[in-house]
């Protein structure tokens, strides 16, 4: 016969609970509160004047991150751009709009698709590169040595990836909105055979510099998470191979999490923004 | 009872000095009340098993560990509780050999040597290129300045680690675990590396390890910690007639009685 399990049995008793939702609540507002030192850290050695060796270090990992980074991202955002030229025509046909498809797929990518594809390539690419890179040096005591030397390491290894990310992922932004507008350019007219003119001239009204800016300030924005992120998690992994894999994996994890709400309050803030500076225009966030 | 064993060097002054140091890692305590002077001009042996804080002890002098309770100085200044930027001078004076060796994986040799000397002097690029050669030629990898980390074997990893070390003419280098993982032969090559410095620079040292070939060819004055206390302290005769059966054991090599027990129940 098989037994019940009591409660008892089955759950710990209540002081249990209160132990572990008590150590669970220290842990994590510990983490936060480090990671905000982390962060803190790292923006006082940007604001410090960068030496020589951080500016080039900076440039290294500019080519590193951004310009290696240039064909996924492009290959990327072009089929991101082509599948939403292929989804949205349809519905456009049904109500006689096809001529402005150009609108809604130069808005999407400008807005939306281009800083967020863009930010999770980075994430998956760069955020686990970096992760990985310092989390082997911590590990090999390569951090212990630089401070044994006298060198700063946020200074002289997390300076550098922050800088350069930030720096690029607008940049590499860029990139992925002209190769989506192209992909969804070459699906409607090249494929689908919506006018050339039409296609642009929509596109082109319904977008302005703010709309373009919006994108830009996320991938700013967006660079700031997944580099501090990366560069934490590394810092702070645990010993061995094992404790290597599980920071890179906590890294995207987080990175992509933070990426999704910075995106939100971003939105709403820049929202709020374009109301005030344009108070008789439709909000288009 | 720590065992002060006569034949230490007790005239000499002290370079580093800990103070009733305690560490515990989580509920593991390491450290429990150690005191302990190491001279100046000596080379100092920490022994002990694996996983009794010899490393920690060592990381508490070039303050990349805090301890929980007392005082860490060097030479009569309080060092423990300085931070990063106000360590800095001291550990301008004090060279490091990290057991893993921790070359930096994305600069040469050339550049791992020269990377102190770019921080802390304003020595010219000819005066630092110079420098890295003395140094490498002094570790016998002369002409290897453009190699990378990879390229080199464990032993070579070492001595250009070591070169590194010495690169800023420290006034005390310390060794954590210098010959682990190297075959007797290599281990030799460091052992003579390590008295040949001593030798010819001047420099105090403390060697962690627990390699006793190691220990007894370059330690002046040994100590021995366990179970987080120094339970010896003295020359390498002074261990070798030590009466504490700890000590015995341990400069034997004999494995414990309960530990073979368990082994033959297996």
């Amino acid at each position: 016969m098989a037994s019940i399990k009591t409660y008892d049995e089955t759950l710990p008793s209540r002081p249990d609970y209160v132990a572990r939702l008590g150590a669970w609540a220290i842990n994590t507002n510990l983490a936060m509160g480090d990671m905000g030192v982390f962060f803190l850290s790292t923006l006082y050695g940007i604001l410090r004047w960068p030496g020589r060796r951080t500016i080039s270090e900076t440039l290294a990992q500019m080519y590193e991150m951004g310009t290696k980074s240039i064909p996924v991202v492009m290959v990327a955002g072009g089929f991101i751009g082509a599948v939403l030229a292929v989804e949205t025509l349809p519905q456009f046909r049904e109500i006689g709009l096809a001529s402005r498809v150009g609108s809604v797929i130069v808005i999407s990518v400008v807005k939306q698709v281009g800083p967020i594809l863009t930010a999770v390539m980075l994430a998956g690419r760069l955020g686990g590169a970096m992760t990985a890179e310092l989390g082997t040096m911590r590990v090999t005591e390569q951090i212990d040595a630089l401070r044994v030397m006298g060198a700063d390491p946020i200074r002289t290894l997390v300076v550098p990836r922050v800088l350069a990310c930030v720096i690029m992922a607008p940049i590499l932004t860029l990139y992925s909105d002209a190769i989506g507008i192209l992909g969804g350019w070459v699906v409607a007219v090249q494929v689908e055979g919506v006018r050339n003119y039409p296609f642009w001239h929509y596109a082109a009204q319904s977008t302005d510099l703010f709309t373009v800016n919006v994108g830009l300030v996320k991938a700013f924005f967006f660079g700031i998470v997944i580099s501090t992120v990366a560069c934490y998690k590394g810092f702070r992994c645990g010993n061995g191979a094992q404790g290597v894999g599980r920071a890179c994996t906590e890294a995207f994890v987080t990175g992509f999490c933070l990426i999704l709400l910075s995106n939100f309050i971003l939105a709403l803030g820049l929202n709020n923004l374009y109301n005030a500076l344009y108070p008789n225009q439709p909000s288009v966030l | 009872m720590v065992d002060t064993l006569p034949g230490t060097s007790s005239a000499l002054p002290a370079l580093i000095r800990f103070e009733n140091i305690y560490k515990s890692f989580g509920s593991q305590v390491v450290l429990n009340g150690v005191s302990i002077a190491f001279t100046e001009g000596q080379t100092t042996v920490v022994l002990g098993p694996s996983g009794t804080g010899k490393s920690v002890l060592l990381k508490h002098i070039v303050g990349l560990l805090q301890p929980d309770a007392g005082q860490v100085y060097y030479r009569d200044e309080r060092i423990d509780h300085l931070s990063d930027r106000d360590m800095s001078p001291i550990r301008k004076k004090i060279g490091f050999l990290f057991q893993l060796s921790a070359l930096f994986d994305s600069m040469t040799v050339g550049d791992n040597v020269a990377f102190p000397l770019r921080t802390h002097s304003r020595l010219s690029k000819a005066d630092i290129d110079d420098r890295v050669a003395e140094r490498l030629a002094m570790v016998g990898m002369e002409n290897s300045e453009r190699k990378m980390p990879g390229e080199l074997s464990g032993g070579q990893r070492k001595r250009v680690a070591l070169a590194r070390a010495i690169a800023l003419n420290p006034e005390l280098v310390l060794y954590d675990e210098p010959t682990t993982g190297l075959d007797p032969i290599r281990s030799d090559v460091i052992n003579e590396l390590i008295l040949k410095l001593h030798e010819e620079l001047k420099v105090s040292a403390i060697v962690v390890t627990h390699d006793l070939a190691s220990a007894f060819k370059v330690g002046e004055r040994m100590v021995i910690l366990m179970g987080g206390g120094i339970i010896a302290d003295g020359s390498a005769d002074d261990l070798r007639s030590h009466r504490d059966p700890r000590v015995q054991q341990f400069i034997t090599g004999r494995a414990d009685e309960a530990d073979l027990r368990a082994l033959h129940r297996i």
